[in-house]
């Protein structure tokens, strides 16, 4: 406990000795607000979740800018597009936050930023991915890297280290994320001379996946893509062994959680997802890593970190920098000096908001061996 | 297609539309005997499968143990919630008792989300219905084969109480005239809350089921699959028990056969499911085994 107070007081004495002056004093004690959408219930929960006690732990260490103090404004987004909408505009219209958090999800992310984009108030999203969350936005950012580079990386692991040629895909159809990083794996792993052999789809809410592993075992990819969330990715992975399917599976950001390996049981086993470059057992582990990990673990002994956990996070980071470096609590003046985030220190490397407001970041890569979740490493597709 | 891949379709179809079955039955008896919908049907079937997973994980009971004490609680949870939200409104239009079921669900839904937490947890599977018999590339888990069978067993055990037993009689004069029924001094409330108990211990039965078979529980996990049971009791015609067997199984093969034999067009499965429906109740308006009722003035 002591190590993680000590941690604080250093973070937010280099934030204040970083600042513009004692300039913002005269608007007394009054809280800066910042939101926080996330889906606490649903389907996306888990991943919210983690991402929120990120975020709270970013706050605990960091309760003040400006010299005021913080005032976090949660709201389930309850992993529904129509709530995510609405729980923007409660922030903006209701709280009057100066700028918000969110979300995990990037279906999710994208009804939200509509909102933010027309109310001119700035949001970071925590793990949408899609590049269209952004897209054209001047007030939606995100803290972390985009799919098309994502797929990019996945395809190129798949052939270059697992030496597979012959891919499929099994989508959910009604999930943006899913469809849209079906499609650059189809096209990356085509472009790198791989051939995508059969594309399967699903909705949200399905339960039943035999027909379309059925038909897979059929098609005899050597490894199928499945950009699914962790629960249903769980369910797949039972299903696939059930049916005594001799391909694997590998999946994206959205199947790193710690409960996939509980979820999955033995029917994980030999499973691969891509994820955030983050792992506490990474051989790499950066100071700024560590100083999360160590604060992580005092804050909830019981529960390992996670990349969405360091991502949200590392949201809060990014926020109360740009606050910082704006001097103020206006949105407009906090959306710019997002845009102009630069080379700021943070567990996921330096980071820098580039044009499309997105964070670059290596992907990393995770296999499920012998019962252990195993951070393999990273990779940077050229 | 292969014979063995059709096979082994014909075998993921069976198991998934045993399960529709099984959930459509509870529909379509307290559809005849009170002509109400009971929305707060799949959600029964969630409380039933957060209870064998309690049982068995928090507890560490015995599955069967686990499972009986499940269906009972979840028998006992219908007769409460009959008691609380239906019975009151007995005597009320018809469209106040369906909204009340709708509210119900909701309400159970809302409190499992708070009890519970939103979050999904994993059901443990007992190896002995994980294990497969291969034949050749067909491979069958015996879970496969349980679920089915359990539907059989549950589905003449229902026939039974239905039409061989005075209450099952009672439910049926019920069904007929309700007023006629009270003024033979049958006791309605009691024979309608047995028919709720009844109704929602197969609910639980299905949940059990659909908790092995996907192993995961979650708040909302009784949504769609009540949806797809409600479909496929008015498939088979509301009201009747052979009917819900019938238009669960009917369910089932489409959605798995849509898949199989067009996997290009895999994401429209629930589309060829409703169509189907749409068609049949075009020709057939009660449904394929349902009877027609004269409207009363």
């Amino acid at each position: 406990m002591k190590f993680g107070k000590i941690a604080a007081f250093l973070a937010a004495a280099a934030l204040c000795f970083g600042a513009t002056g004692a300039s913002a004093a005269d608007s007394g004690n009054q809280p800066v607000k910042i939101g926080v959408y996330l889906p606490l219930t649903g389907q996306n929960a888990f991943g919210g979740q983690l991402e929120l006690d990120g975020i709270k732990l970013a706050h605990k260490e960091m309760p003040t800018v400006l010299d005021r103090p913080v005032e976090l404004v949660v709201v389930d987004n309850k992993s529904d597009k129509v709530e995510a909408a609405n729980a923007v505009k409660r922030l903006i219209e209701r709280d009057k936050v100066s700028a918000f958090i969110g979300t995990y999800g990037s279906a999710l992310a994208m009804a939200g930023a509509e909102v933010a984009e027309k109310a001119k108030v700035p949001g970071i999203g925590t793990s949408c991915t899609n590049p269209l969350v952004t897209q054209g936005k001047e007030f939606y950012f995100r803290g972390c890297f985009i799919d098309p580079y994502q797929a990019d990386a996945i395809a190129t692991y798949v052939i270059d280290n697992l030496g597979m040629k012959k891919a499929a895909v099994l989508m959910d159809m009604t999930n943006d994320y899913a469809v849209g990083l079906s499609k650059y794996f189809t096209d990356a792993f085509t472009k790198r001379g791989g051939e995508v052999v059969a594309n399967l789809k699903y909705s949200s809410g399905d339960q039943d996946f035999t027909a379309q592993l059925t038909e897979l075992k059929n098609k005899d990819p050597e490894i199928v893509f499945m950009p699914a969330y962790f629960a249903e990715g769980a369910i797949i992975m039972r299903q696939a062994k059930e049916l005594g399917a001799k391909f694997r599976l590998m999946g994206a950001d959205a199947m790193d959680n710690p409960d996939t390996l509980t979820l999955g049981g033995d029917a994980a086993e030999g499973f691969l997802h891509s994820t955030f470059p983050y792992d506490q057992n990474m051989a790499n582990l950066s100071e700024e890593a560590k100083r999360f990990t160590e604060a992580w673990k005092a804050a909830f002994p019981d529960k390992d970190p996670n990349a969405n956990a360091l991502l949200g996070y590392n949201c809060y980071l990014v926020i109360l920098n740009a606050i910082q470096r704006a001097g103020s609590d206006d949105p407009q003046a906090i959306a710019k000096a997002l845009a102009e985030t630069m080379d700021l220190p943070t567990a996921l490397g330096k980071l820098t908001i580039n044009k499309t407001h997105d964070a670059e970041m290596p992907v990393g890569i995770i296999e499920y061996k012998d019962g252990k979740r195993v951070y393999v490493g990273e990779v940077t597709p050229s | 297609m292969g014979f063995e891949m059709f096979l082994q379709h014909c075998f993921n179809a069976l198991t998934l539309g045993s399960l529709y079955a099984l959930i459509a039955i509870g529909y379509t008896m307290v559809y005849g005997i009170l002509r109400l919908i009971n929305f707060a049907h799949g959600d029964i079937l969630m409380v039933g499968a957060y209870f064998i997973f309690f049982g068995t994980f928090a507890f560490g009971w015995p599955w069967g143990v686990a499972a009986i004490l499940s269906i009972l609680a979840a028998g006992l949870l219908g007769v409460l919630i009959d008691r609380v939200a239906y019975r009151p409104l007995r005597d009320a239009p018809r469209i106040s008792a369906l909204i009340s079921a709708i509210a119900m669900s909701f309400f159970i839904e809302s409190v499992a989300v708070v009890v519970f937490t939103g979050q999904p947890r994993p059901v443990q599977q007992p190896a002995w219905l994980t294990n497969a018999w291969q034949f050749g590339d067909l491979r069958v888990t015996h879970l496969a084969a349980f679920v089915p069978g359990i539907t059989i067993i549950l589905v003449c055990l229902l026939l039974y109480i239905v039409y061989r037993t005075k209450p099952g009689l009672a439910m049926r004069a019920i069904s007929k005239d309700i007023e006629t029924t009270r003024l033979l001094g049958v006791k309605v409330d009691n024979i309608i809350a047995l028919t709720f108990g009844l109704g929602s211990a197969l609910a639980a039965a299905a949940g059990i089921m659909w908790a092995l078979r996907y192993p995961q529980v979650h708040p909302y996990m009784g949504v769609m699959p009540g949806l797809k049971a409600f479909i496929a009791a008015v498939f088979g015609g509301i009201g009747s028990i052979e009917g819900a067997v019938l238009g669960g199984l009917v369910i089932g093969f489409v959605e798995i056969m849509a898949v199989a034999f067009m996997p290009e067009l895999s994401s429209y499965r629930d589309a060829f499911a409703f169509l189907i429906l749409v068609l049949v109740l075009l020709v057939k308006p009660t449904g394929l085994l349902g009877e027609k009722i004269e409207e009363k003035i």
